[in-house]
């Protein structure tokens, strides 16, 4: 049987993803997320009496947090899969992906183990980051003069 | 490449099972169970040591022996370098055989100690297997803790070790008759999808056994495959209608039988060299012994996977191995 003809059998017996539940499970979730950001950036400047910049670093900080720890208690995983791309995409899947592969190697020392994979997800977001955020700095600079 | 063996009888077989299995419905067929994935070392890696001795202890308890009165231990994981196996087979001392067939290994195991135990080179011979599904994960997928979504034909490794003790002692099993596969490829490149990667080399195998000894599916009373999955069960079936006009009537596929499919959250089913081991030893190895079935044909499945050539884009390769196994009457 040649590779097509195979390929063919094999989406034939295959299911297919429900790609519009999960998308709509992502947009309600990840919308939640955001608007929990919101909250804590209102509620941060509010009581701290800050500038709205300041206190959407501390809603990241506050994000990132929440990520990680509720990784490390060990059900943030199951929250992930369940609203996929609405818990992957903000910076709590960031957050998820450093530590689930902190904590995979720290039986393999803080060195080789944690330090060497702690970015083994995580370097991909930081490199294609980094690299749009030039790109789209660029642009600004322009388009829109700084 | 087919053989048929006239003095080879697998005379025990023990299983030790993670906390998943255990919830399974073969849960009280197996010897021993652990309930953590740690089984009481700190890592993964030196879990899956543990079972594997646990393992080999246990065969050779059941069986009445001595790790001094085995020949040849024949033995393979999942893992790079096989390190279960190195790790565990340095406490356990007897010579080894390592070898790396993925899910396939253990049958691969049964073929090379029973080709030498056919010719009277050694007399006795264990063969064990083991995986571990938190170890496979980190080192084939993600981390264990990364919530990443999974696609439904995605399966589960197992957690687990088994052993076989074969010899020309006679007993109730005889060890009939194998073939050795070969590595196929047709081009599935999707690594979440491992029951499509083996199907072909699967059927290929049972087409191969079944001609080169001029027999009907229907021979056998039961053919088992490794670690298909629901999906690949079913491309299976259709590829062998299709490529080679034959029907499999008395087939299943451990990995469908080994979880609950509808309770636990295994996907399309088990994996991993253990998968096969479980379910044969524990459930059908009992029925063959009650006599309720006669004739089992196991075709244990592997997919040769590796992350680094995956990443290259290139596809997944894979093989099978068949080893026949009958009820007999040949104990005197």
């Amino acid at each position: 049987m040649d590779k097509n003809k195979y390929k063919a059998l094999v989406d034939k017996h295959c299911p297919k993803e429900n790609r519009l539940y999960n998308g709509l499970i992502a947009f309600i979730v990840g919308g939640l997320v955001g608007v929990l950001g919101q909250f804590l950036v209102d509620i941060y400047s509010y009581l701290f009496s800050i500038p709205t910049k300041e206190a959407s670093t501390i809603m990241i900080i506050t994000l990132v947090f929440l990520g990680c720890f509720l990784t490390c208690l060990g059900f943030f995983d199951k929250m992930v899969s369940f609203a996929r791309c609405g818990l992957i995409i903000p910076i709590t899947g960031f957050a998820h992906s450093m530590m689930s592969a902190t904590l995979e190697y720290k039986k393999e020392g803080i060195v080789t183990g944690m330090g060497a994979n702690m970015f083994k997800l995580a370097g991909t977001v930081i490199m294609c980051g980094v690299v749009s955020a030039y790109f789209f700095g660029l642009l600004r600079y322009l388009i829109m003069g700084g | 490449m087919t053989f048929k063996y006239s003095n080879v009888y697998l005379n025990e077989v023990s299983t030790i099972a993670g906390p998943y299995e255990s919830k399974g419905p073969f849960g009280r067929y197996y010897d021993k169970v652990y309930n953590d994935f740690y089984c009481g070392t700190k890592t993964w890696e030196q879990a899956e040591c543990r079972m594997l001795v646990d393992s080999v202890d246990m065969v050779l308890y059941k069986a009445n022996k001595l790790r001094n009165d085995i020949d040849l231990h024949i033995s393979g994981d999942l893992l790079n370098q096989i390190v279960s196996t190195n790790y565990a087979s340095a406490s356990i001392g007897i010579p080894l055989i390592g070898i790396y067939s993925a899910c396939s290994t253990s049958v691969l195991g049964l073929i090379i100690g029973s080709n030498m135990v056919d010719k009277d080179e050694i007399r006795n011979c264990l063969i064990s297997t083991s995986s571990h599904t938190n170890g496979a994960e980190k080192q084939f997928r993600q981390p264990v803790e990364y919530g990443g979504p999974k696609r439904k034909t995605s399966t589960f490794t197992t957690t687990g070790a088994a052993s076989f003790l074969i010899s020309t002692k006679p007993s109730q099993i005889k060890v009939e008759s194998a073939t050795i596969g070969r590595v196929i490829d047709l081009g599935i490149t999707d690594s979440m999808n491992m029951g499509a990667v083996m199907a072909p080399s699967a059927a290929s195998t049972i087409y191969d056994h079944l001609t080169s000894l001029k027999r009907e599916p229907n021979y056998y009373d039961l053919i088992l495959t490794g670690d298909l999955g629901i999906y690949g069960k079913r491309i299976l079936v259709d590829y062998m209608k299709s490529e080679y006009n034959m029907e499999l009537d008395n087939y299943d596929d451990t990995a469908c039988m080994i979880y609950d499919l509808n309770h636990q959250p295994v996907f399309a089913g088990g994996s991993g060299p253990a998968c096969m081991p479980l379910v044969f030893n524990s459930y059908v190895y009992k029925k063959m012994l009650e006599g309720k079935i006669t004739r089992v044909l196991l075709v244990a499945t592997g997919a040769l996977l590796s992350p680094a050539m995956v990443n290259q884009k290139l596809s997944i390769p894979s093989i099978s191995h068949a080893i026949s196994l009958e009820v007999t009457d040949d104990i005197l």
